[in-house]
């Protein structure tokens, strides 16, 4: 067991709380900025593409997660963001890493104006909505020919500074991904340990109690989405060079579902989560399509494998692991921690009977 | 004494059902006054009207001389009224330390953009929220359970973690709604000590609804008694208690 | 006009049934069911097995498809939503599209994703209301019989939850499960009957719309996403709110089709339902018919 001392309140506050973290978090540093040496150019691109989702399910998860509001329509704007970073390249010269702010900015300022209406529900009704607002994107994607190119698609400019262009499958890409995640977690990491991220805990956990601590609910709940949606976005803008090739059917509910299912996998209310659940999002392609050869051909071959696969994992950690993989980590991790003290009941969920509140 | 807080006729209705029906009481600074009454008198309803969480159909309701009717629900902790609930309405999910942080959230004047890049001024501002929170954690006898999750603890803890939640918005008025509900005589002895303290060493003003007669006789300076969401009488508590319509009330007849 | 309003009714009558579907659930058990769709395509396909491949008359057909995909949604519950009682909403909201995908999959691998179809007593045919110069007013059987098929089920239902003893005790489960199991109603066998009456209604909608669409495929349970909304704009509570939204975007998806100028026509009507959806909510954030929602503290 580990006991910690606490000398000041700083100590509180800080990103890692005590030493073991800078080992942990450093090693874990190391391992993945020498990614390249070890590994072939096909996994590398493959990982920068886990972390444009990563960044994509952050903003997510600071909306579900820690908010507690559904949204099955992040796809939506995660396509504006790589469709802004497309547009704001092809008609400003500009670099791309000027262009990435602007375009979570402008994702972000879509998602504050959408909010407002938005957020005026709750519950099921929100997740319906946005699910209705992602389709109805969509269809304005495909259909605004002189922004988005519509159906035949739009290209994006080259990543590039100062003339060094960027290979989007290459080892220096993949640098730009880490960096822009890393900058990412750390702001929201920022945000959970400020007044306002625990406002979104609070909303998350009991609105009326919050209202009556003085967060201002509807504000939260706003700001909220604003950020997700902005970080989304951020998240589309790398995305969109990683592609080079923008087609509208790219941002549809299926991509909406896939964000949900990465943070879900990954664990519902911690950062670490949904970085987790990016890289077994990109993962499971992979794994299927070695998996294939040897499968059966029936089964191999047979349309829509892959969804299939992935709603049975949803459905086998939704049943036997709802706080996802980092849940589990954190429950290996007590394990050793306390050893040999730990009780399978640590953990346990308290039985809740359904009692309606709907008034008749 | 002046008055810290006043309710003028207050009447709310359901429906057609008036659950409070011109209630008029003022709560006297640094003083314990308690709402007692049958359930279903209403009680709960004023507390919620106080903090804005019922509208009142009619009636004023001033806070220090000021008109408070019509604020948001989230200003009325910012200017220095906090309330515990009946049920406990804990963040289940955070840890206590965070539960009263968010008791903090009223006397934060930080923004959001600021917060994204965690600029000095904002740890500075934590650190006087952490500062005044290891206060009341003191005061309660929190400290064991700093770092514990709601969900884990037990129920009378959670009730203290509550009433701990409010005292961090440092109110001037503290709403308490049944604060020794579903605990033990032991840990409902140790509520009336804190009620003492909050109002002798903290200078606050308490109005509270509760059942528990034993606490209510010990700690309270003047008792309402309500029935059917009329006020039926005034006093100190042992006035209150010999009422014959008070008597009534309870006792049926 | 006649004859795009039959049209409209017709195609609002199938979303109102699948949304009906979500209805039963969620006033029942307050879970989601985002795989009702799925389940509706998993009918339509048993449906086609059984007469097509099956040679069944369609009669015998339809009534063993609706048993099997009730008795289907009955065992859902029973071996899968069971388990997960007393999480968040929206565990059972990512359970269900997660279920969904497992349908859409098993099905692909079962029956392939090529169209089928399979015949049915009036098949295609057309009435012809009035001959005139600027052209015949024709409506199609198919839609008459959704219609038809809708208002009886209906009638149905509504005398099940009003005179039925297991459907009265269906609404007593409802609002307060505990409550209702201390009285003796078996809480746990209503639920599961629940989603067995729910996925049976779906089928229904599916065989009756099979007709209409002429062939259909493994992705058709995406028209579940309109009815959706159809059930949203009803107040996601209410069982005649479910039928009057998809009503109204079964219509207006028609009217938009045929007048709104060509592109636009393409471009809005195959999303005009979540438009309509949007407006409503940004005026009714619950809905048409809510119940309203408040927390007790």
């Amino acid at each position: 067991m580990r006991f910690v001392f606490k000398t000041s309140y700083n100590q509180d506050i800080q990103l890692f709380k005590h030493e073991g973290y800078w080992w942990s978090y450093g090693i874990l540093f190391v391992v993945v900025a020498t990614a390249p040496l070890y590994l072939g150019d096909f996994e590398i691109a493959e990982l920068s593409q886990a972390m444009s989702f990563a960044v994509a399910g952050l903003g997510l998860m600071l909306l579900v997660g820690f908010t507690g509001q559904v949204s099955l329509g992040h796809a939506a704007f995660f396509g504006i963001g790589a469709y802004a970073q497309a547009w704001l390249l092809s008609v400003l010269p500009i670099s791309f890493l000027v262009a990435m702010p602007i375009a979570a900015a402008m994702t972000g300022i879509i998602g504050l104006l959408l909010a407002i209406p938005l957020l005026r529900m709750t519950g099921i009704y929100l997740a319906i909505g946005t699910l209705a607002l992602s389709i109805v994107l969509e269809q304005i994607l495909k259909n605004w020919k002189s922004v988005t190119g519509g159906f035949d698609g739009k290209a994006v400019e080259p990543a590039s500074i100062m003339g060094y262009q960027f290979n989007p499958d290459s080892w220096d890409f993949y640098y730009v991904s880490l960096a822009i995640l890393i900058l990412v977690l750390v702001i929201c990491a920022n945000l959970l340990r400020s007044p306002t991220g625990r406002a979104m805990v609070a909303v998350r956990d009991s609105e009326i109690s919050a209202r009556s601590m003085g967060v201002n609910v509807a504000r939260t709940r706003i700001t909220a989405f604003a950020i997700s949606t902005a970080i989304t976005g951020l998240g589309g803008a790398l995305f969109a060079h990683k592609l080079q090739y923008l087609a509208p059917d790219g941002f549809n509910l299926i991509i909406s579902i896939t964000f949900l299912l990465m943070i879900v996998v990954g664990g519902l209310g911690s950062l670490q989560g949904a970085v987790l659940g990016a890289l077994v999002v990109t993962l499971i392609p992979q794994a299927i399509t070695v998996a294939k050869d040897y499968l059966p051909d029936a089964i191999a071959h047979q349309p829509g494998l892959e969804p299939g696969i992935f709603g049975l994992i949803l459905v086998v950690f939704i049943l036997y692991e709802p706080l996802g993989i980092y849940g589990r980590w954190r429950k290996l991790k007590l394990f050793f921690d306390i050893f040999p003290i730990y009780r399978k009941a640590t953990f346990k969920r308290q039985k809740v009977f359904l009692k309606t509140e709907r008034m008749r | 004494m002046t008055a810290i807080l006043s309710a003028d006729s207050l009447t709310i209705r359901f429906g057609g059902l008036a659950a409070v029906d011109k209630v008029s009481f003022e709560v006297q600074e640094r003083e314990v006054y308690t709402i007692v009454g049958p359930n279903g008198a209403g009680k709960t309803t004023i507390l919620n009207m106080i903090s804005r969480i019922n509208h009142p159909s009619e009636g004023r309701i001033c806070f220090l001389g000021n008109d408070i009717t019509e604020m948001p629900a989230y200003r009325i902790a910012g200017i220095g009224i906090a309330r515990t609930f009946q049920n406990i309405e804990l963040f289940e999910h955070a840890s206590v330390l965070h539960n009263l942080l968010v008791g903090r959230h009223c006397k934060s004047r930080t923004n959001v953009l600021q917060e994204l890049a965690f600029l000095p001024s904002v740890r500075k501002a934590e650190m006087v929220h952490r500062e005044k929170i290891e206060e009341v954690m003191d005061f309660l006898d929190l400290q064991p359970y700093r770092d514990q999750y709601i969900a884990n603890l037990p129920y009378g803890v959670r009730k203290i973690v509550e009433l701990g939640r409010a005292l961090c918005t440092e109110p001037k008025l503290l709403l308490l709604d049944e604060p020794a509900s579903g605990l033990n005589v032991e840990e409902t002895e140790n509520v009336a000590f804190w009620i003492d303290d909050i109002k002798n060493d903290l200078g606050i003003t308490i109005l509270m609804v509760e059942h528990d007669m034993s606490l209510v006789s010990e700690v309270s300076d003047r008792v309402l008694a309500m029935n059917d969401g009329k006020m039926i009488a005034e006093g100190t508590s042992a006035e209150v208690q010999s009422d014959p319509e008070v008597l009534r009330a309870y006792l049926g007849a | 006009m006649i004859q795009i309003v039959v049209a409209g009714v017709a195609q609002g009558c199938v979303y109102g049934m699948i949304a009906l579907g979500f209805v039963l659930i969620y006033k029942a058990t307050e879970q989601v069911n985002f795989a009702q769709g799925d389940i509706m395509m998993l009918g339509m396909f048993t449906a086609f097995t059984l007469i097509a491949t099956g040679g069944l008359s369609w009669w015998l057909g339809i009534v063993l498809a609706i048993a099997v995909t009730g008795a289907f949604g009955f065992f859902l519950d029973k071996l899968m939503l069971r388990q997960i009682i007393g999480q968040p909403q929206f565990a059972v909201v990512i359970l269900t599209i997660a279920l969904g995908f497992i349908f859409r999959s098993v099905a692909g691998g079962v029956w392939g994703a090529d169209p089928v179809s399979f015949t049915t007593p009036y098949g295609r045919t057309i009435v012809t209301l009035n001959e005139s110069e600027t052209g015949n007013t024709v409506i199609d059987v198919s839609d008459l019989v959704i219609i038809l098929g809708t208002i009886i089920l209906v009638a149905v239902m509504y005398a099940f939850f009003r005179f039925t003893r297991i459907g009265i005790a269906m609404q007593a489960a409802s609002q307060n499960q505990l409550a209702a199991c201390y009285m003796g109603i078996p809480v746990k066998y209503i639920f599961s009957l629940i989603w067995g009456i729910s996925a049976a209604v779906s089928c229904v909608a599916g065989i009756l719309l099979a007709p209409k669409i002429a062939t259909f495929d493994p992705d058709v349970g995406f028209l579940a996403i309109t009815a959706f909304a159809a059930a949203v704009i009803g107040g996601f509570g209410s069982l005649p709110g479910a039928l009057l939204g998809g009503l109204i975007i079964g219509v207006t998806e028609q009217l938009a089709q045929a007048y709104l100028p060509g592109d636009f026509a393409r471009a809005v009507a195959p999303v005009s339902g979540f438009v309509i959806l949007l407006v409503v909510l940004l005026v009714r954030p619950d809905g048409l018919f809510a119940q309203t929602q408040r927390k007790k503290v």
